[in-house]
């Protein structure tokens, strides 16, 4: 498949996503839905873990925006990335609860085994590391996440080991 | 009770539920954390055809996650703490099949009319930390299945939604909150019957009222416990504010990647539809209401009142400049009310027992309970809902059950990272909004993280810092860049030497930082460092005016931040 048509094709999966995200809304005796740029940000992102550069553009189409209108959103809120991600996401809390239970001291292993120094992805492309603000479990601190779902207690040595077990 | 509500009880009373056998296993942030979802796959695999397995929110006691409730037919319901795969085996083989209750795995029962005590076993209402508690907003906490419109009707719900519509007028609804003394539970504090009261008084045709579940506080975890525990409470809360303002639209706004809390209020929302309690003629009371459930971006900043607004709109959530406030403009220009969950979860209880009652709990300008968010280094670590009025030393030794790691308590950290620190000077204050500002903390969201001695005191503030440098949303630029100066000065600190005047540097950018931003996040962000200071100026001035390079020992290492920071 040439670049054009895998492009084109991206772009029509993108305004499906799109369309649908309106239909919700017209939907009678249901919860009705306000769509934003905001909210069509979040749909791609669900749907593709990233958002394309040609998200934007046809977001910005969709909305009656300009591409700057939704760069400028996209760019603020700090959940958007715009490069693919890898197979799973590791998510590691730094927030304070996590902080006193020694997260600084995972981060720096974790670091050191996955061969990476800041939150991107590993070179096999297995995981994204993410630091989060706060995961919501602090009563487990110190809490980390892998693909949005908590697991406490964390070590370096249960984090690898879990990264392990993932195929 | 009206007739259209009266026919609604009925048709889910119709229904059996009387199970012989029915396990509960806990389910929330914290159930999860500690890996509940492993011990109900072992259920469901293996002993589902023997009884019903249900996933419930918690019970609060986040420390003794994962937490299985099984209740056989005329026993009491037993539950059984930190249970893993193996635990559950055992008690499965135990209890159910043997009828021999495990007393080393179970630690209490809930005892239902008729039903004879189980021997050394504590009931729940007894049970140390449990029993300090006077539950309102998490009355069903760990009761019900959250995702269940017909077990929430069953405890009495949207009772007093139906009272409210049908048997008061929105006059009569704002006047019972406002006496009740309720007040907002975000952190402002502010009386919640006179904030509505400024939208009841516009008469525009379409008005919003706000429920604010961002919640971005690190170590506060109680409005998304609301959610993934009880989303009809809230809901019903959020009616009836609707009602009393007389408000034709209602949005539950949740920062997007929170799956439990998200999927619950989804739900809820729509169950209320189907069976007529959102929508046109609301139980037939002549009341429309819409509530939608809107998503937003990781932005710390969109909890605030306007900055949420205009992240509702889909647009970048940094806050308004006011004039108008809200109630005169607010979302999409009309007007708006916002309230915190908790807020206005104490509402339908208020509604059903009166405003009397609810004064009666707590101190004289503080009135009902706070839901407290206990974690770090202390034992009882979990969600409680305590009357205002006790003191902190009784929080951490009654209900936290003291240190967790023997080293005897140092500090608390409550209200978020915008709010403050308090040592052990502080720890006679009693719990109500106004003694724990006097103190240099507020309550806040009702955070309360808890120190031993190893804390080091700099470091936590230079995360606190760090915290609010990240999610500056930087409109202001005093706290665009009074963070960053403040978070460079403390890595100093922590790290390699202080430069001469640097603690007075923090000083002055502190106060900048308090006349020349917008919001709170700017306002309130010198005062981790500035309630530090009360307490433990002397760890303040011991690591900020040693000006030699410090050795590797005593060195703290650079913290380890985030990279995608807003451009």
């Amino acid at each position: 498949m040439n670049t054009n048509s895998k492009n084109n094709n991206l772009r029509s999966d993108i305004r499906e996503i799109l369309n649908s995200e309106n239909k919700k809304s017209s939907k009678e005796s249901s919860p009705p839905k306000t769509v934003t740029v905001l909210s069509c940000l979040l749909s791609v992102q669900d749907n593709f873990h990233y958002i394309p550069d040609e998200a934007i553009e046809e977001i910005a189409d969709f909305m009656d925006k300009t591409i700057n209108d939704v760069w400028g959103v996209a760019s603020f809120y700090t959940n958007f990335r715009f490069s693919p991600p890898g197979s799973y996401s590791l998510d590691i809390c730094w927030g304070p609860t996590c902080h006193i239970s020694g997260a600084q001291e995972i981060l720096r292993g974790i670091h050191k085994k996955l061969g990476i120094d800041t939150e991107t992805e590993t070179k096999d492309g297995k995981i994204s590391l993410g630091y989060s603000t706060c995961l919501g479990a602090c009563a487990q601190a110190p809490v980390y996440a892998i693909d949005h779902h908590l697991i406490g207690n964390a070590s370096v040595e249960n984090i690898m080991d879990t990264i392990k077990e993932l195929k | 009770m009206s007739e259209v509500f009266n026919k609604l009880v009925s048709k889910v009373k119709s229904q059996d539920f009387d199970e012989e056998i029915l396990i509960r296993v806990g389910y929330g942030a914290s159930g999860q954390a500690a890996g509940s979802i492993k011990v109900y796959d072992w259920l469901t695999n293996n002993f589902k055809s023997k009884g019903e397995i249900r996933l419930v929110g918690a019970l609060g006691l986040s420390y003794l996650e994962p937490i299985v409730d099984i209740k056989i037919k005329g026993k009491p319901r037993v539950l059984f703490s930190n249970v893993d795969v193996e635990k559950i085996q055992k008690i499965t083989d135990e209890y159910i099949n043997n009828q021999n209750y495990l007393k080393e795995y179970a630690f209490a029962q809930i005892l239902q009319d008729g039903e004879e005590l189980l021997d050394n076993i504590p009931e729940l209402k007894n049970f140390v930390p449990f029993k300090y508690q006077k539950r309102i907003a998490t009355r069903n906490f760990g009761e019900i299945n959250p995702e269940s419109f017909d077990e929430y009707i069953l405890t009495g719900g949207y009772k007093s939604l139906d009272k409210a519509l049908n048997s008061l007028t929105p006059e009569n609804v704002l006047e019972e909150v406002k006496n009740s003394g309720l007040r907002g539970r975000g952190g402002a504090a502010f009386s919640t019957g006179i904030k509505w009261s400024f939208l009841a008084g516009n008469n525009a045709p379409i008005k919003y009222v706000l429920c604010n579940c961002e919640e971005g506080d690190p170590g506060a975890f109680n409005d998304k416990g609301i959610l993934e525990n009880d989303p009809h409470t809230l809901l019903e809360g959020l009616i009836i504010a609707g009602y009393a303002t007389k408000s034709s639209h209602g949005h539950i706004f949740i920062r997007q990647g929170h799956n439990i809390p998200i999927e619950n209020a989804r739900k809820a929302v729509k169950d209320a539809y189907d069976n007529g309690l959102l929508g046109k003629n609301i139980l037939n009371s002549g009341f429309d209401f819409e509530v939608e459930v809107s998503l937003t971006g990781d932005s710390y900043v969109a909890g605030e009142e306007t900055a949420l607004m205009e992240a509702i709109e889909g647009k970048r959530s940094m806050p308004r400049f006011r004039p108008p406030f809200p109630a005169q403009a607010g979302l999409w220009g009309k007007p708006s009310n916002i309230n915190n969950v908790k807020t206005l979860s104490y509402v339908p209880w208020i509604i059903e027992n009166g405003a009397n009652e609810f004064k009666k709990i707590g101190t004289e300008k503080s009135s009902g309970t706070a839901i407290i968010c206990l974690s770090g280094h202390i034992n009882n670590k979990g969600m409680y809902e305590i009357p205002f009025g006790i003191t902190i030393k009784d929080l951490l030794e009654k209900v936290g059950g003291g240190s967790s790691t023997g080293k005897g308590i140092k500090l608390l950290q409550t209200g978020g990272p915008l709010g403050g620190v308090l040592g052990k000077e502080a720890f006679d204050v009693v719990m109500d909004f106004e003694e724990m500002a006097k103190a240099g903390a507020i309550l806040g969201s009702g955070g309360i993280i808890v120190g031993d001695q190893n804390v080091d005191v700099v470091d936590l503030i230079r995360n606190l810092v760090a915290f609010n440098q990240f999610e500056s949303c930087g409109k202001c630029f005093p706290c665009r860049l009074g963070n960053t100066h403040m978070l460079d000065i403390l890595d100093r600190a922590c790290n390699e030497k202080s430069i001469k005047g640097d603690l007075d540097v923090v000083k002055k950018i502190g106060e900048n930082m308090k006349v020349g931003s917008l919001c709170g996040h700017g306002q309130l962000g010198y005062n981790p460092i500035s309630s530090a200071l009360k307490f433990f100026d002397q760890e303040f001035i011991d690591k900020m005016t040693t000006f030699t390079i410090r050795d590797e020992k005593s060195k703290i290492p650079k913290m380890i931040l985030p990279t995608r920071t807003r451009p």
